[in-house]
């Protein structure tokens, strides 16, 4: 069992994460202190939940290129209604946020399952046309914080027991994911759908309604995510979160979810997605320049999908007696 | 053979089957499946089916467990007629079964495995993992197998695979239990487990099913037996009223040796020798001489090797040791490149997958291995492409629209000819013909087999694995069988009886179950 | 040879259909009529849409991701696809900004970009031929990294001072209003198209992108073909590179931003599958040409191009989905 844990993925992550923080401790006594990493963590609250979000889908052998648009979109929406209609609560914004997010990734989901349009073309097309929608429905315009309602800016930054509101949050997404992953039909049904589709028909599950419930759930939370980032840079324009989507496959991939399908846990996503956020933050204060960053965490999706690769090479079929008993 | 009917007599046969199928009919693009079959299961009675590869044995597993809808007939549970839309629907009435192991999930636990789909729920109707490994465990251990529930699958060898198989069968409370040769990857001890098992089931009154190639079994624990060939139900009847070498007759069917082509067997000089062959997994110390206008047919269960070997001799995989000389020259194989420069050419089992590429059209795909020839300087010439495609497919009486349809709107059989057509353009040396008439009408059958014949006498030399007894005996002169990756017997074809070769597949000695 | 019974062979002819017939049915018609409506459309716009020089302007805002494109269409045909080429782009351009330092002359920043090109190419198709990485997240990883390089060099700064002749190469004309970059696209097209249409190795990838097992049994040296195709799109993008430069006169680490999306979508765009197997270059031509114009018609109007992009985005799915909804209705 120990002999498991220490040789998992999740461990060498751990041990990497650790390893990193200390370095950088080293150069810079206090990033190890428990307010940094509290605020590490903070920082990377909105990757976590997305990377959480793109792995199911990814266990499904798909891929979502649209989240951050997605994100983008909601975010926008919510800025506007907020700063046209100060009457209208955060509560029905995060929920109409939270809708939104789901309609596109259920429309996603949907071109997927009732078309069979291949994931990566069906995202790689929402993701310009959600993009676009915000210039249509924003006028190209920003939404600055002088405009957003205090209420609107203030949840996101709220403490409680000295933690804001939005790593509650991402704390509760993950909370909600161990539990929707490893305890409920449809978690197992995910990991079915992406390990063996073939075999998953035999045990009943439907392969195109999974996907379409992986896809409507990460675009749940991309619309979630989008009134907390815009909340939380407390600014709105066309351009918000361009490019995340790869650092939301970055983080999936570096936490050792298997792009193949059918191979990736809770831990690994919530890590990977640590793992690009201790970077982030550690590069200013480690006095590197924080161009860097990109350099870095490229390199580290290509060693991590190598380890990947090696570790789960194929084995030839045993027929020989002998073999059998060796191995 | 005396206790099976023992134990037929002790058990008082019911009147009513629990499960019956009448009038089955399932066809596919270009290929009959099953053609208006019957199948009685009763309570408390193990009916073995039997029957070679391809009879629809498999397809008719998947009628009975949801996966394929049949075009006609009914299915009747109790007297009742009911239909099985999908997989859930199957197993809610009562039907399960071991799959082979290419159903299970390599990634999930063992627990998992068995109960994905209705695992235990607790709290707030989730999944109450305590509950479901303990119940795994208690299903492990009814049937005999020593591994722990929580046990990553990938982490497992293929008899434990098949284990796991089984257990998930029996973790819904069935009525009737279908097992898909359950014992092809079980050890001696291992299996002696499963045949108590399968006694425990029949005593709490499961309808069981039991398919398999191993007379011995089939005789030890069934107490009916149905015969299906080519699609069709032949006949079913008592165990206790059958002989082993009637079984095999009803099987294999009576003409074996008139539907073959006659021709002139006297193989010339050695061709291609090969010399302890072994592979660290999949075979090993295969070793064989091949001589001109011979034909050379290697027999065994499926799983048994053969493919695996003749891919590496092919230069698809590598093997570990051996050698091979070709005319008496050391030949070193890494690659199919090589291995067509030398003259060896391979006609895959897996015709899809592996030899036709099925969006691409005929010519294209006749011309593939030989588009050295057919182009000038690198460029393709198109007309040189069809005449190439022209001359092996009239030669090989293809039928088609155009030599520009794609290889995918063909039938099974024509299939096979455009992939055998493509290895003849080659002029190759020694042509290996991996299952060749698996899957495809009897018109197109006959036709392969008579080209064979022709390639034979116009000096190929030819390798046939196959895994039908009339096929090997009417077409083989010699025969090599191989059983767990080793080759166990070799024949010449003088006298070859399908009995010989079935105890050699199976791996019993003649003289003791004689 | 005789058949058993006696009667002479059957004679199959090459084709049934003829040209005219296959294209009637093909992808690029109606690629082409689309293209031909919204240059319609423009014309009916912009009075200025027609003037030569204005179209010769349009070109650039499609000629350097159409070369890209052509070697991407021969990748995902192959099935693999190559994220990384925007990367490539700024890697290459920030190595001939960095060479300028030092005073190299323009042949040496060519051969610079180019080299630089082929070696991002040969590190995607080592990762993806040797060790068996699948090519959509390595070049993911390596669009990152190629980038980031870049960043590492230029941070907020940028290579600005390009010789003349180095800029003939972006903004030079060879002959009235075609321009040298328009030409490169037309020389490249014939020698995709004729690469990928007439030849051995054209056909070698067509049948790794169907059925790669059936390939290698049929003795395609598979991993050395796509090795081979990953050093072209990488020394296309080295291409891109110079051409981009040149145009723009100066290297950020920005530059050519999400290109690689575009490019992806002009290839699926020309009827190339996804999924590989299928796909022409005259596709990936008209393609480039109905993204060109669309850009500029609606350019012309002061439309922007975030809301040109929902267009393309639209036109991406629409033309996959339409066919196989459609398919689908008639079928129920």
């Amino acid at each position: 069992m120990i002999r498991d844990f220490v040789t998992s993925r999740e461990a060498i992550l751990v041990a990497a994460l650790i390893a990193l923080i200390l370095l950088v401790e080293s150069r810079f006594s206090g990033f190890a202190a428990p307010g940094n990493l509290a605020s590490v963590f903070n920082d990377t609250a909105i990757l976590i939940i997305l990377a959480l979000g793109q792995t199911l889908v990814i266990l499904t052998r798909c891929i979502d290129l649209s989240l951050a648009s997605n994100l983008a979109l909601t975010g926008m929406v919510t800025a506007m209604i907020n700063a046209a209609m100060p009457g209208v609560p955060v509560v029905v914004l995060i929920a109409l946020a939270i809708a939104l997010g789901l309609l596109m990734g259920a429309f996603n989901g949907l071109l997927v399952w009732k078309l069979d349009i291949p994931p990566i073309v069906v995202t790689l097309g929402t993701l310009t046309i959600f993009r676009g929608l915000i210039f249509l429905v924003s006028g190209g315009e920003w939404v600055n914080s002088h405009e957003m309602g205090a209420a609107y800016k203030a949840l996101p930054r709220f403490e409680i027991l000295s933690l804001p509101v939005l790593s509650w949050i991402a704390i509760a997404v993950i909370a909600g994911f161990a539990v929707l992953v490893n305890r409920s039909a449809l978690g197992r049904a995910f990991y079915a759908v992406g390990g063996n589709p073939h075999a998953a028909v035999y045990t009943g599950i439907d392969v195109g309604k999974t996907r379409f419930a992986a896809f409507t759930i990460a675009g749940g939370l991309a619309g979630l995510c989008g009134y907390l980032w815009v909340s939380r840079y407390a600014v709105a324009y066309v351009d918000v979160a361009g490019g995340f989507e790869l650092d939301v496959v970055a983080a999936c991939v570096i936490g050792g979810i298997s792009i193949a399908g059918g191979l990736g846990t809770v831990t690994g996503a919530v890590l990977g997605a640590l793992f690009l956020g201790t970077i982030k933050n550690a590069l200013p204060v480690a006095g590197i320049s924080p161009f860097w960053q990109l350099a870095i965490s490229g390199a580290a999706i290509i060693v991590a999908v190598a380890f990947n690769a090696r570790s789960n090479r194929k084995q030839g079929r045993i027929i020989l007696k002998s073999a059998e008993h060796a191995t | 053979m005396n206790y099976s009917s023992d134990i037929a007599q002790g058990v008082t046969v019911p009147a009513e089957p629990v499960l019956r199928l009448s009038g089955i009919t399932k066809t596919f693009p270009g290929v009959r499946a099953l053609g208006d079959v019957e199948l009685e299961l009763y309570p408390g009675q193990v009916t073995a089916l039997v029957g070679e590869n391809g009879a629809g044995k498999s397809t008719l597993v998947k009628i009975l467990t949801g996966i394929y809808q049949p075009d006609s007939g009914t299915i009747e549970v109790d007297g009742q007629e009911t239909r099985f839309p999908t997989a859930t629907a199957a197993s809610d009435a009562g039907v399960t079964a071991i799959h082979q192991e290419t159903v299970l999930f390599d990634e999930l636990t063992v627990a998992e495995n068995i109960f994905l789909g209705h695992a235990p729920r607790g709290r707030f109707g989730l999944i109450d993992w305590a509950a479901m490994n303990t119940k795994a465990k208690e299903i492990l251990t009814r049937i005999g197998a020593q591994i722990g529930p929580s046990t990553v699958l990938r982490d497992l060898g293929i008899a434990s695979k098949h284990l796991v198989a089984i257990a998930r069968a029996l973790s819904v409370d069935a009525r009737v239990v279908v097992m898909d040769e359950p014992t092809a990857s079980l050890s001696a001890a291992e299996i002696e487990e499963l045949y108590e098992l399968v006694e425990r089931l029949k005593a709490e009154g499961k309808a069981i099913l039991f398919i398999s190639h191993k007379f011995d079994e089939i005789f030890r624990i069934a107490d009916r037996y149905t015969v299906f060939r080519d699609g069709e139900m032949v006949e079913a009847g008592m165990i206790a009223d059958v002989t082993e070498t009637q079984l095999v007759e009803k099987m294999v069917g009576r003409a074996v040796d008139t539907i073959f082509p006659e021709r002139d067997r006297r193989p010339g000089a050695d061709v291609l020798t090969v010399a302890g062959y072994s592979h660290p997994t999949e075979f090993a110390d295969i070793g064989f001489t091949l001589r001109r206008g011979e034909i050379l047919g290697f027999y065994g269960l499926v799983g048994a090797g053969r493919s695996e070997f003749m891919q590496a001799l092919f230069g698809v995989t590598r093997p570990s040791r051996g050698a091979c000389r070709i005319d008496g020259k050391v030949a070193v194989i890494r690659s199919p490149v090589e291995a067509i420069e030398k003259g060896i050419v391979y006609v895959p089992e897996d015709r899809g997958a592996q030899g036709a590429v099925t969006a691409m059209p005929i010519f294209q795909n006749i011309t593939l291995p030989s588009l050295r020839t057919t182009s000038h300087k690198g460029f393709v010439r198109m007309a040189e492409e069809f005449a190439l495609a022209r001359k092996y497919t009239e030669r090989l009486d293809l039928r088609a629209a155009s030599l520009d349809q794609n290889v995918g709107e063909l039938s099974g059989g024509n299939q096979q000819k455009v992939v055998i057509a493509k290895w003849l353009a080659t002029r190759p040396r020694v042509i290996i013909l991996d299952e060749p008439t698996k899957g495809i009408d009897v018109g197109s059958k006959a036709a392969v087999h008579e080209f064979m014949a022709e390639l034979a006498a116009e000096g190929l030399s030819v390798i046939m694995v196959s895994s039908e007894i009339p096929e090997i005996l009417g077409m083989s002169d010699r025969v090599i069988v191989m059983r767990e990756g080793r080759i166990a017997a070799e024949y010449d074809r003088e006298g070859l009886t399908p009995e010989t070769l079935v105890r050699a597949a199976a791996g019993y000695d003649g003289e003791a179950a004689a | 040879m005789s058949l058993a019974d006696g009667t002479r062979p059957r004679h199959l002819p090459d084709r049934l259909s003829g040209r005219g017939a296959r294209v009637l049915k093909s992808w690029e018609l109606l690629l082409f009529g689309i293209a031909v409506l919204i240059f319609l459309a423009n014309t009916q716009a912009s009075q200025y849409f027609l003037d030569p020089w204005n179209l010769s302007d349009a070109t650039f805002n499609f000629t350097e991701k159409a070369m890209i494109g052509f070697a991407m269409a021969l990748l995902i045909i192959s099935g693999e696809i190559d994220l990384s080429v925007a990367g490539i782009i700024a890697l290459a351009s920030t190595a001939m900004g960095w060479a300028l330092q030092f005073g190299v002359g323009t042949p040496g920043l060519v051969a610079i970009g180019l080299a630089v090109g082929l070696l991002c190419g040969a590190f995607n198709g080592a990762l993806v031929t040797r060790l068996g990485l699948p090519s959509i997240v390595v070049t993911i990883g390596t669009m990152s990294l190629f980038r980031g390089i870049s960043y590492i060099v230029l941070g907020d700064q940028a290579f600005n001072g390009y010789p003349e002749s180095f800029a003939w190469l972006g903004r030079g004309y060879v002959f009235w209003v075609i321009s040298f970059e328009l030409t490169l696209f037309a020389v490249f097209a014939l020698i995709y198209g004729v690469v990928l249409h007439k030849t051995n190795f054209g056909r070698h990838i067509y049948t790794i992108g169907n059925n790669p097992t059936a390939a290698r049994f049929s003795g395609i040296r598979v991993e050395r073909v796509k090795m081979i195709l990953f050093l072209l799109t990488g020394l296309m993008s080295g291409i891109a590179a110079i051409c981009l430069t040149a145009r723009l006169g100066s290297t950020r680490p920005s530059i050519a931003y999400a290109w690689e999306l575009e490019v992806v979508t002009m290839v699926v765009l020309g009827g190339v599958s996804i999924l590989g197997g299928s796909g022409s270059i005259l596709g990936v031509v008209i393609a480039a040409l109905v993204m060109g114009m669309v850009t500029f018609g609606l350019g012309l109007l002061n439309v922007p191009g975030i809301v040109m992009s929902i267009f393309i985005g639209a036109l991406l799915i629409g033309v996959i989905a339409i066919p196989r909804l459609v398919a689908k209705l008639r079928r129920s």
